[in-house]
């Protein structure tokens, strides 16, 4: 420690004030280079008679987009446009994120199979899509879709009312309306309403040691919302047949192949990361482990379930994080394949207004706050699954 | 540590500063001092700019490019290209990473008047085009109601379909592709019904397919799209000979003045040829420039129909007709103020 009569010089040789000192020096530069960029790039624009800031965004777009979940017309605003494509982006991530998880934890428990060829073909799986970059892949499918199946006029018939061909998956659907987005909330409540009762019937047989059957109490949650909100909202059920019309075929419900094919790239792709996960998180739990819960009398899926995939999650969800995280960001190259997400939607704006520096800077601000909400839940998660230490 | 920080500070702040000419009028300056031309050109686009087999630019935009060059320093080759996509091509003119942009890039309003650009003279006249297969039967535009076309984007391509559908009530679904290859096969395959763009282009998708005939251009022009070079405002004198530069090749087509016959031209008893010529009169001085500026121009290049005719007409494989793109005295829109 410094003594009281010593210079103020002499605190640059504690450890504690340089750390600190360095810190402010760090900010200090960082927002000093980040004001000096701000500043160059204004003056140069406004000499250049460049119009800036995002008043654009209220502007009309003037273009449509082929696949939209909000009400969306060529007359909405460049605003609503680029939310119709951030969702776009979400809908293909999170049923991507989902295929990959399924896929990867098959693969993966494969890959430790004892049977040679099974496991073997699940190394040629995992080998083939993590060595080969995914934008050929996403070429390749969408190629493979195009070539393989029939122009629309050609359509398969696979079931009554169901046609199949190049230009996507066409099957009936009901005539949506507010009724029925309100069943469909139902039914959300009814799976997590499910979910909440088998967890507290769970607890509880854990804690009185009696087991009593919990199904009835779980269907009765999970039916019982369904019913009242059919009951509540009385939904039309008109069918939306498809037609076969000069071109293509309307009505119903459509699948597009740009959908497919990304939904395809990025879910295999991400799924041969994921297997290697899941395998690294197996391997880690010990031998002991395993040995230990056949000698207490539990057969193999118990222990797979009740003692190794628990203590293997603590390594896996880490890392999973970052797989999901890549799926999110990879969904951008939607674009080579005439997916309409929100890089392809900020691409047509951008060139429409030439505003590309605040173009940029939305793309910045959705993909920074999307990774960061799946961080925020996935380390949630990850908490909970964590050793917790006695 | 902190030597690091600052370091990285430095190299950061380094890298920010623009290159661009920092006062108006410092093109030419800077053109000169460089000893070439940076110009903006498509990356492929058969006939307007594309690389040959041994891996030279070609094409009727790149040689505008040349003729700048030509006009500037009396050689045609002084241009270094940079191929520019659609979506930074304004970016790139703007920061001065080229000095001029000749890419097929359309003059409109709201371009000239917020991005900080200014356009030189129409170098052709284009228009949106619809393209199907004949074995659809389609006679019209106006039938097209519940088909599937297939766009590019990054152009104001996809306004354009809708301004003109949308009146007329004519629902489509919209595919939109970044990769002009993946376009082209979507078509082809028939992912698509319809293929659009500007009708130069339409030429040229059908020039690479495996049976040109089995594809029609509707008769329909559903947009106007007058293609022009394009160069950074408040810069006169580079606007200037940009601008004069296309005008004297045109000029040059009028006056019947050609690569072959430009020598000979030069004993014209015409005042306003030798005044191009610079055989007469301070033209070149007025523009900074040599006397011999268009003279250099049409002797290394040829006049506007000659560039015309060797990239993009019946000969060529897009086999355009002129159209609009003729002399307006001979019933096109293709004109040059008088040089005097």
């Amino acid at each position: 420690m410094a003594s009281p009569a010593s210079s103020p010089l002499r605190l640059i040789y504690d450890v504690r004030v340089r750390a600190v000192l360095y810190q402010v020096v760090a900010v200090v530069l960082v927002v000093g280079i980040g004001l000096y960029l701000f500043g160059t790039v204004s003056r140069k624009l406004a000499e250049q008679n460049i119009a800036t800031g995002f008043a654009y965004l209220s502007r009309p777009a003037g273009f449509v987009i082929s696949q939209s979940f909000i009400s969306y017309e060529s007359s909405d605003t460049y605003g609503r446009a680029i939310l119709v494509g951030l969702l776009n982006t979400v809908w293909v991530s999170v049923f991507a994120v989902i295929l990959s998880t399924v896929l990867g934890l098959i693969v993966g428990i494969a890959r430790l199979s004892r049977n040679p060829l099974l496991s073997f073909l699940a190394l040629i799986y995992v080998e083939a899509l993590r060595n080969v970059p995914l934008l050929l892949y996403l070429f390749l499918w969408y190629a493979l879709i195009v070539a393989v199946f029939p122009p629309v006029r050609e359509a398969w018939q696979i079931l009554p009312d169901v046609f199949l061909s190049n230009g996507g998956l066409i099957v009936p659907s009901l005539r949506w309306s507010a009724a029925h987005t309100g069943v469909l909330a139902s039914v959300v409540v009814g799976i997590v309403l499910a979910f909440v009762v088998a967890s507290i019937m769970r607890s509880h047989r854990v804690v009185s040691g009696h087991a009593r059957a919990a199904w009835p109490f779980v269907l009765l949650a999970l039916f019982a919302p369904p019913l009242i909100g059919l009951l509540l909202f009385q939904p039309d059920l008109v069918v939306n047949w498809p037609e076969k019309g000069r071109f293509r075929i309307t009505g119903g419900l459509q699948v597009t192949p740009e959908f497919t094919a990304l939904l395809v790239g990025l879910g295999l792709s991400a799924s041969a990361g994921i297997a290697e996960i899941v395998r690294a998180g197996i391997l880690a739990v010990g031998r002991g482990q395993w040995e230990a819960a056949r000698a207490v009398g539990l057969h193999d899926r118990q222990t797979m379930r009740l003692v190794v995939l628990p203590q293997a999650l603590r390594v896996i969800v880490p890392p999973l994080t970052s797989s999901y995280l890549s799926t999110f960001k990879n969904s951008s190259l939607a674009i080579a394949i005439g997916y309409p997400d929100l890089v392809m939607v900020s691409n047509t704006t951008m060139n429409q207004t030439g505003q590309a520096i605040e173009g940029i800077a939305i793309f910045m601000l959705v993909y920074l706050g999307l990774s960061i909400t799946i961080s925020l839940l996935m380390n949630w998660y990850n908490a909970r699954v964590a050793l917790v230490e006695r | 540590m902190f030597c690091k920080l600052a370091a990285i500070g430095l190299a950061a702040a380094a890298f920010s500063v623009f290159a661009a000419p920092a006062s108006a009028q410092a093109t030419l300056d800077a053109v000169k001092k460089r000893g070439k031309v940076l110009c903006g050109v498509s990356p492929t686009a058969p006939g307007f700019s594309y690389a040959d087999d041994k891996g030279v630019r070609q094409g009727f935009d790149s040689d505008i490019c040349r003729a700048v060059s030509s006009a500037v320093f009396g050689a045609p080759d002084k241009v270094d290209f940079v191929p520019l996509n659609t979506n930074v091509r304004f970016q790139g003119l703007q920061s001065g990473e080229v000095d001029l942009l000749s890419r097929q890039t359309t003059m409109t309003f709201s371009r000239d008047t917020s991005l900080g650009l200014d356009f030189a003279p129409v170098v052709f006249y284009d228009g949106q085009g619809l393209m199907v297969s004949s074995k659809l039967g389609v006679k019209s535009a106006a039938e097209l109601s519940q088909s599937a076309v297939c766009i590019l984007p990054g152009t104001t391509t996809l306004q354009n379909l809708e301004d003109y559908f949308k009146p007329r009530n004519i629902k489509y679904e919209a595919v939109v592709f970044e990769n002009p290859d993946e376009w082209r096969n979507a078509f082809f395959s028939g992912r698509c019904d319809v293929i659009t763009t500007d009708r130069s282009d339409l030429a040229s998708v059908r020039a690479i397919a495996n049976d040109p005939k089995q594809y029609v251009i509707l008769p329909e022009t559903i947009s106007k799209e007058p293609l022009a070079p394009v160069v950074r405002q408040n810069d006169s004198n580079w606007r200037d000979i940009v601008s004069w530069t296309v005008n004297a090749l045109i000029a040059a087509e009028e006056y019947g003045i050609t690569k072959a016959n430009v020598d000979e031209q030069l004993k014209s008893k015409d005042p306003e040829i030798q005044r191009l010529l610079g055989v007469n009169g301070d033209l070149g001085k007025m523009l900074n420039l040599d006397n011999k500026w268009a003279y250099n121009a049409i002797k290394q290049h040829g006049n506007y129909g000659e560039l015309f005719e060797r990239h993009l007409g019946e000969k060529t494989p897009l086999g355009l007709s002129r159209g609009p793109n003729q002399l307006w005295n001979k019933g096109g829109l293709i004109y040059s103020p008088p040089f005097r």
